[in-house]
């Protein structure tokens, strides 16, 4: 009798041993990313020059010539990128589980409405103009939005029922529009056609280049929606349930969704202002986040959130580091996400992805 | 009376379907005449039907000619390629996308099911990263092809049987992961190669020669012929597994002959004139809208159908727009709103299964 | 043991339409759905195969569809055998018509398209169950009933010998229960048909199975005559609820139906009174 309540009471409690592991993981992540560079600087004492920016009493801002260099590489130059990096993670293993989790659909990512695409299509815009970087920003955020904007208005002019294959629907059409746009740009006439390396490069996804703006445009839509998501988390494992299902149960579906989609294309607008595409995070994320967790979305959305800034952080140290070229982090997220989803998909045999 | 009425309907209904074949047929010969008369050199159209008609015949011209030899000149060696190509691409992609539709029961899915234009792209790509000559570069695209399609089946396989959802699950991975590779070898490559490789991704028709058409027009006209003779059975596949196969179909055997024939059609499109969008996507709807569902009419429409549109395409772009925009963009731009419009249309209607 | 895959024995001069001699299914290794299941029918019967949720009878009726190898034992079956699935949906808007001539399969060649005369066989078949006039009405605005008789139509093309019907009446009102059920029996007389279905409706096995199999367990069955097998005491075992057996005059003849308990709930209880009372 007692265990029975006592297993009771556990399975409804989420879990927060996890989770807080992995917060701590990821500080720490962040921390020791700060060691990791281009500039010639041995591990300990780049740590030394982060202690000694971080603590009080120890010392201050150095004087010497060389220590001075470090200093500002540790402090400067590298927490900006290290900061898009991780936010970028977060934002996309977040948007991910909440789309996923809404449209009871494994394979959906957070382009799921297009924003990657109309993002793509204004940054590049930008980019043909020769605007500076801030406007770069300024049209793939603005493209995002409207093409999220699209999606919505035609998936509601279509779909009497407002179901969710009419919003899949849509988001894939005008995703696919808007790419045809970014083609459409990058094919105009040969005064441009020496931008075309540079818009490639960007449309990869690589977080170089990484500057203080850039680290707040992603970081405030990323804390704001990630401080949503938390709030309604509980209300995403009603969605996943189905519309009718959660409609009976009092949620007001409809208007849930919405909220979720413009919080989430938000999100995924920022990431590419400041990033450029990076593909499959958001879609292998939440998979391995639910293999660790469990499907519970209570647990899940901050562990994917957690999840997905070690993902990201980690693959851009290692084409910091490793890769000299640095290799866009968007080719790298797809070289190892494929293989991991058809790995999932080899060994969950398709169940339960047919939905 | 009122039943009457509605009979005589739809006997008028199903003649016009029936005529809609001959129509296209015709239409596209028409088509095919006047496009060799549009350019930059005009020609009257009986003139341009005129010189086909002597290059079509087995014989060699006459001696002396009845028109300028510089007329035969532009019809034979600009325009014919560049126009059969665009032909070839069209009715490659429309028998494609209708066989692949009808057999997955899906009316999202397009020619590329199966990773076979993703895996040509990273083949042609890395040839010209390794600055391989053309014809080497075709033929590794057309072995990528190929090799996607194999990989996409062995996962499918590997994972759950070659069937409906499995398939086209592992056709996005192999896809996404050869894409992945073309992003790869977009950031190796240098400014020129990268120029040749983002034309080339977007579709061109510019580099049509007999070479180049011949490429496509045999395993078009082979794996088509094939599909078309097969294409009552097409009907029988879209009833799903088990039911077909309770009536006699071997549905898993006649599914890989399907998507192996299709490979080998797309392979060698992608791999002669880049990707082409959304043609495979949207013909056979428009198709499906003229001729209705049944394959017996509906491959056949669908092939003159694409045909005709990426030969229009074409046309517009050579003419109007007097510039080389990319096929494969402007495909996209039109093709993406006609499919919003059927959507609206159907409101839905019978989209979600599958 | 787990992979006893016997070959097929002939039995020379069996008039079973078909059989199966210890069939049994396992999806995992050691985890039988069923075993050492024994049945026949003789041809022109109609068998009626009943059990509970999630007891096999699907898998049964794949294995004799051959769809699904079975893990051990031996099917038979005498000639071609059509299937009826439950819901049945096209993806495109087939006609009628186009869904009947879909039974010709096996007569066209691979590469070859059905000619008039399988057109003819597929309206006359449509004739045959009164949907001649519906031949070019869309499959897919068809009820349920019609779907059903065109289904039907589709395995007399199909000359199959042997129908198979996954709970053909669950979708549909009475009027067409009664239709399907009405025909099931006229396929089973007057074409020497046999129907093997699956059904929740006890009486529906009662009105038209000649034959029934019981699935209790994995290797508890009983099958046998319709008649002796759907007692109340099987069906208790079977559903773990209370049948009454009901006799009844009707159309000059007396006959049977089988009606649940539902735990002794009746709103219409004569009032306060018990049978024992007026008795």
């Amino acid at each position: 009798m007692a265990e029975a309540t006592v297993s009771c009471g556990a399975s409804t409690q989420p879990g927060w041993r996890l989770p807080a592991l992995l917060a701590f993981v990821l500080v720490a992540a962040v921390v020791i990313s700060l060691g990791f560079g281009a500039y010639p600087m041995s591990f300990g004492d780049s740590m030394h020059a982060l202690w000694r920016a971080l603590w009080p009493w120890a010392g201050g801002a150095p004087t010497t010539g060389a220590e001075i260099r470090e200093w500002t590489v540790v402090t400067v130059i590298r927490p900006p990128r290290i900061l898009v990096a991780t936010f970028s993670g977060i934002a996309l293993g977040l948007t991910g589980t909440a789309l996923q989790g809404m449209m009871r659909n494994p394979l959906v990512g957070p382009d799921l409405v297009g924003v990657s695409s109309g993002a793509a299509f204004g940054g590049v815009l930008a980019l043909i103009m020769n605007w500076p970087v801030a406007a770069v920003v300024a049209c793939a955020t603005v493209g995002g939005v409207g093409a999220m904007l699209c999606t919505l208005a035609l998936a509601r002019l279509v779909s009497a029922r407002n179901d969710g294959v009419a919003l899949i629907l849509a988001g894939f059409f005008v995703g696919a529009f808007f790419l045809a746009g970014v083609g459409l740009l990058k094919s105009l006439p040969l005064e441009f056609s020496w931008k075309l390396p540079g818009i490639v490069y960007w449309l990869l996804g690589s977080f170089r280049g990484a500057d203080p703006v850039k680290v707040w445009v992603i970081a405030v839509p990323t804390v704001v929606g990630f401080a949503l998501l938390m709030g309604l988390r509980w209300r995403l494992n009603l969605l996943s349930l189905g519309d009718v299902d959660a409609a009976s149960l009092g949620v007001d579906v409809r208007w849930l969704r919405w909220a979720i989609i413009a919080i989430v294309s938000v999100m995924v607008a920022a990431q590419v202002a400041v990033s450029g595409v990076v593909g499959w995070v958001g879609l292998i994320i939440p998979h391995c986040a639910r293999m660790l967790v469990g499907p519970d979305h209570r647990r899940l959305i901050p562990a994917s959130a957690l999840l997905g800034g070690l993902y990201v952080l980690a693959l851009d140290n290692l084409t910091r580091t490793v890769t000299g070229g640095e290799i866009p982090v968007g080719v790298l997220s797809a070289f190892f996400g494929t293989p991991m989803l058809c790995f999932l998909f080899w060994k969950t045999q398709t169940k339960g992805w047919n939905e | 009376m009122v039943t009457n009425a509605i009979s005589m309907n739809n006997v008028s209904a199903t003649t016009l379907r029936r005529l809609v074949p001959f129509a296209l047929t015709l239409g596209l010969l028409a088509a095919i005449v006047a496009s060799l008369c549009i350019g930059a050199y005009p020609m009257s159209f009986w003139r341009a039907a005129d010189i086909v008609g002597h290059l079509a015949l087995p014989w060699a011209l006459p001696e002396d000619l009845p028109w300028p030899a510089k007329e035969v000149a532009v019809v034979q060696v600009l325009r014919l390629p560049r126009v059969l190509l665009a032909v070839f691409v069209g009715i490659a992609l429309g028998i494609s996308g209708t066989a692949l539709q009808g057999m997955m029961r899906n009316p999202l899915v397009g020619p590329d099911l199966v990773g076979v234009s993703s895996g040509a792209a990273c083949g042609y790509v890395l040839g010209v990263l390794f600055d391989c000559p053309p014809g080497v570069c075709v033929a590794v695209a057309f072995f990528g092809g190929m090799t996607a399609m194999g990989c996409a089946y062995g996962l499918a396989k590997l994972a759950r049987g070659a069937e409906g959802i499995g398939l086209i699950i592992a056709g996005i991975f192999i896809g996404a992961f050869c894409m992945a590779c073309v992003g790869l070898a977009q950031f190796l490559a240098n400014d020129g190669q990268l120029q040749n490789m983002v034309f080339w991704l977007m579709g061109s028709l510019t580099r049509a020669k007999p070479n180049t058409v011949w490429t496509l027009a045999a395993p078009t006209l082979v794996c088509g012929s094939v599909l078309m003779a097969m294409r009552w059975r097409l009907n029988l596949l879209s009833l799903g597994d088990v039911d077909a196969a309770s009536l006699g179909v071997p549905t898993r055997l006649l599914r890989f002959a399907v998507v192996a024939l299709v490979s080998w059609m797309v392979a060698a499109q992608v791999s002669v004139s880049g990707i082409v969008g959304w043609v495979g996507l949207v013909i056979p709807h428009v198709a499906r809208m003229l001729v209705g569902p049944d394959h017996r009419r509906l491959l056949p429409a669908s092939a003159l159908l694409g045909g005709l549109f990426v030969l229009l395409v074409d046309d517009f772009t050579r003419v109007a727009l007097r510039a080389e925009v990319p096929i494969g963009v402007l495909t996209s731009l039109i093709g993406t709103p006609f499919l919003v419009y059927l959507f609206w249309k159907k409101k839905t209607k019978g989209w979600n299964d599958g | 043991m787990t992979n006893a895959a016997t070959t097929p024995t002939t039995t020379v001069a069996d008039s079973a339409a078909f059989s199966f001699s210890g069939l049994g299914h396992a999806y995992l290794p050691g985890q039988w759905i069923f075993r050492h299941y024994e049945a026949r029918a003789e041809k022109g019967e109609v068998f009626a195969l009943l059990g509970p949720n999630g007891r096999g009878k699907t898998t049964l009726l794949k294995i004799l569809l051959g769809v699904l190898a079975p893990t051990e034992g031996t099917v038979r079956a005498a000639g071609r055998i059509a299937f009826v699935p439950q819901l049945f949906q096209v993806s495109f808007d087939y006609t009628a018509l186009d869904m009947v001539l879909m039974g010709r399969a096996r007569k066209v060649g691979l590469f070859s398209q059905p000619g008039p005369g399988d057109e003819r066989a597929a309206l006359e078949a449509l004739a045959r169950f009164g949907m001649a006039h519906l031949a070019r009405r869309p499959f897919h605005e068809m009820s349920g009933g019609q779907r059903q008789l065109v289904i039907f139509a589709r395995a007399l093309v199909a000359e199959a010998d042997i129908l198979v019907l996954d709970e053909p009446t669950s979708a549909l009102d009475l009027k067409n229960q009664a239709t399907i059920l009405e025909w099931i029996d006229r396929l089973a007389r007057e074409e020497g048909l046999t129907a093997v279905f699956t059904t929740h409706h006890p009486h529906h096995a009662l009105a038209v199975a000649d034959r029934a199999l019981l699935m209790f367990g994995e290797e508890d069955y009983v099958c046998g005559d319709a008649d002796e097998v759907l007692s109340e005491e099987n069906l208790h075992r079977l559903y773990g609820i209370d049948m009454k057996r009901l006799e009844f005059e009707a159309a000059g003849e007396r006959l049977a139906t089988l009606a649940p308990v539902f735990g002794g709930l009746n709103r219409a209880r004569v009032a306060g009174r018990r049978l024992s009372d007026t008795l």
